[in-house]
């Protein structure tokens, strides 16, 4: 059984007075511990859909099933990576701001010192817990929010673009430790992104959304083995093959 | 020692040095008798022994006493409403008309009112205080609110905070950089409301009432060493409260650029 | 179908106006009942009629809008005073190394000075009346003009002044077309704040100074005869001259800066 399930999501806000469809008919599903990348052009509903799945929208039409049953807000259930370096909290060190969302659970102080530091390592940042978000490089400051997402332990991952502000060279060591970390947490990831390559190197199954309004043209499963190597063949034929649907 | 540091002091003793040149030669151009522009010969004596004698203290302590009175209540009442302004709409509708309406008559502009109100004193001086203070902590604290950044809030939120938490670990310190300058605007009016209250409504003590009291005497020489310990004590707030306030949160947290060391 | 609009707007905007009347009625309600059941004697706390025939009475006398005249050409002698100094002192000291090192020291220093701590030597010099109360509004205007200048002429960016002087500007020109609107959104704000300060100054400055007209020295002479009512009118005409300063300068000036330029956060 999928652990999301979406099921014909729809999505209509008004701007300046006009109906806008942001989201039409979307439906689709996403297994446990399956990555799952979202792909498509700006303005094709790919961030709304991640806010739907946050909790931060809800859908105008349709319904969202998380492990059964229909989602309702916000939960611990679920960690959101946005692509703005500004999610984290300036006047928390880098610790203080993994350990935000244990504290929001009420899990004593020293298990969430140990949590957080575990979950820095994890993204190798253990030489930074004491360091404030401002005297982190963008990537460090994606890494501690990755770290965030996961210190709770929810068991789906909702990113958005998380890389896209970053130089190239930096998003591909960022695409590797994301690779990793998702290898052994073995979440349920959704991640949303415009870049191709990067969804080739990420998923296991990518959906492919077109813009007004904004639907889901077609889903192309990758079966590459991991690691996988960008300059391969195969992974050139699979990106090819998302460039057709966009 | 740095160059730059080493080129700012150089700076500043060549600054004073001929600003005191052009008061010598003000003093001594006769354009008014020695009495009422005196040489520094005269003013620095004089400092000395307002020092040495502790008066200057005591005025100090009283002016010093108004001002942390009025400051504190502003704060006091400043900082929720302001809260509350950013938090509810409605809260917002209904104070900021009266601060609209309030905040653009001078505090000074009440000391007659409080004279007859609170009689001559403190208690005068330190209404004018509070008057003065409450508006830019209340309006810089309700602009902190709600400049704090949306994404900040929708993190919390997706981490479970919300309510009180929200509030308490991201609202509050979000908009710390607006509160402090706010508190920093505040400070500065006091100032006015006090050396100006105290030359009005004050009896006996208080920088304000000093100035004002050696009119009387024509003591400008006593003027003089007067203002210049207002300005040591406003520089000392500057660099002592405020800066090193700013330095150890949110210039610590990158959130506004501090001043240099 | 016109018509029902138009009602409609109308009612909104009487909505409007009640929730805006809403927070006076209450204060007025509290000052009411304060002024009948608190420990003050009529005298000292007059009850709002007896403040509004008041103010109504010197209205139609001519006494408030002949102080208020004069208060407010003060201010604007002061003022130009002050701004003609500060953004000439501000820009030589942006422009010129020699002039920022021998000036930001004195000017920090003489910025957190309340310009009123001066007013009694400002008498001993100049005597009572307009002339040290001019001077010393123009005085403490002056700091905020020149501290904002200056800021705003090293605020212009480097890479401005390079393409111009790529594309063959001299350094006149430079000045003038390049320097010169950069740096406008700060002087601007300078003007601002300093017309602002000079304002919260000169009222004090008129009770201290005695001037023979003004509001300050109005509020100020009817305490000598516990007219409690005259001062609370004074002090409302000093509320609706900031008032209108605020609406019809200040934010006249920002919107001028933030619309035009986009320059400006905030």
């Amino acid at each position: 059984m999928d652990q999301i399930e979406l099921r014909a999501v729809s999505f209509e806000y008004t701007a300046n007075g006009r109906r806008v469809l942001a989201l039409s008919d979307v439906a689709f599903g996403v297994g446990v511990s399956e990555f799952v990348c979202v792909v498509g052009r700006s303005g094709c509903g790919k961030t709304t859909l991640l806010n739907i799945l946050a909790g931060f929208l809800t859908p105008t039409k349709g319904e969202v099933l998380m492990d059964g049953k229909t989602l309702h807000g916000r939960g611990l259930d679920r960690g959101v990576v946005f692509q703005d370096f500004a999610q984290l909290f300036p006047w928390r060190t880098a610790q203080r701001n993994v350990e935000f969302g244990l504290e929001m659970k009420g899990v004593p102080r020293d298990e969430r010192a140990a949590t957080a530091r575990r979950f820095l390592t994890l993204v190798g940042l253990d030489k930074f817990t004491g360091a404030y978000p401002h005297e982190l490089s963008g990537g460090m400051q994606q890494r501690v929010a990755i770290a965030r997402a996961l210190a709770y332990n929810p068991s789906v991952l909702l990113m958005d673009e998380p890389f896209a502000a970053l130089d190239a060279l930096t998003r591909e060591d960022m695409q590797r430790l994301l690779a990793d970390v998702w290898r052994e947490t073995k979440k349920t990831v959704v991640y949303v992104t415009h870049n191709v390559a990067e969804a080739v190197y990420l998923a296991d199954r990518i959906v492919i959304m077109t813009p007004h309004p904004g639907t889901v043209k077609s889903q192309i499963t990758v079966t590459l083995r991991r690691p996988r190597d960008p300059l391969s063949i195969e992974f050139l034929e699979y990106q090819k093959r998302v460039v057709a649907d966009l | 020692m740095s160059r730059g540091l080493a080129r700012f002091f150089a700076g500043a003793v060549a600054s004073f040095g001929l600003a005191a040149v052009v008061w010598e030669a003000f003093a001594w151009s006769g354009l008014f008798s020695p009495a009422l522009s005196p040489s520094l010969r005269v003013i620095v004596p004089t400092l000395v022994g307002m020092v040495s004698s502790g008066m200057i203290f005591l005025h100090i302590g009283y002016t010093l006493y108004r001002i942390l009175w009025g400051l504190a209540l502003a704060l006091l009442l400043g900082i929720p409403v302001g809260l509350l302004m950013g938090r509810f709409k409605a809260a917002e509708r209904f104070v900021l008309p009266l601060v609209s309406v309030l905040s653009p008559i001078p505090s000074l502009a009440w000391v007659p009112v409080f004279i007859l109100w609170f009689g001559l004193g403190d208690a005068a001086s330190i209404a004018l205080v509070f008057y003065a203070a409450t508006f830019p902590v209340v309006l810089n604290t309700w602009t902190g609110v709600r400049s704090v950044n949306r994404l900040w809030i929708r993190a919390a939120q997706a981490m479970g905070a919300g309510g009180a938490d929200l509030f308490r670990k991201v609202v509050l310190p979000g908009s710390l950089p607006f509160v402090i300058a706010g508190f920093r605007q505040a400070f500065a009016r006091s100032w006015i409301a006090v050396v100006g209250g105290e030359m009005i409504a004050a009896t006996n003590w208080g920088l304000g009432w000093v100035i004002f009291d050696s009119k009387e005497f024509l003591r400008a020489d006593m003027m003089l060493g007067t203002l210049i310990v207002i300005g040591v004590l406003g520089v000392g707030f500057e660099r002592l409260v405020f800066q090193q306030l700013e330095r150890r949160t949110v210039g610590r947290w990158g959130m506004v650029r501090t001043a240099k060391a | 179908m016109f018509r029902a609009s138009a009602t409609l707007g109308l009612r909104r905007a009487a909505w409007g106006l009640a929730q805006l009347a809403f927070p006076f009625v209450v204060v007025a309600i509290a000052w009411e009942a304060f002024a009948i059941l608190g420990p003050f004697p009529p005298r000292l706390f007059p009850r709002l009629d007896v403040i509004g025939s008041t103010f109504v009475r010197l209205i139609a006398t001519g006494i408030l809008p002949l102080h208020a005249l004069d208060t407010i050409l003060r201010l604007a002698a002061g003022f130009a005073l002050g701004g003609v100094v500060g953004v000439v002192v501000g820009m030589l000291m942006g422009r010129h190394r020699w002039a920022e090192d021998l000036l930001v020291p004195v000017v920090s220093v003489g910025n957190p000075i309340p310009g009123l701590a001066y007013a009694p030597l400002f008498v001993l010099w100049f005597g009572l009346g307009n002339l040290p109360a001019v001077l010393l509004v123009g005085f403490s205007a002056t700091f905020p003009v020149i501290v904002n200048t200056w800021t705003g002429v090293k605020a212009v960016k480097d890479i401005w002044i390079r393409a111009a002087q790529v594309m063959g500007a001299a350094d006149r020109q430079l000045f003038r077309k390049v320097v010169l609107p950069g740096a406008l959104p700060y002087v601007l704000t300078g003007l601002r704040l300093g017309l602002a300060r000079a304002w919260r100054v000169l009222i004090a400055v008129e009770m201290l100074t005695s001037v023979s007209v003004g509001l300050g020295w109005l509020i100020f002479g009817a305490r000598e005869f516990m007219n409690t009512d005259v001062m609370l009118a004074g002090i409302a005409v000093i509320g609706i001259v900031g008032l209108a300063l605020e609406k019809l300068v200040f934010e006249r000036i920002e919107q001028f800066t933030v619309v035009r330029w986009g320059m400006m956060q905030r």
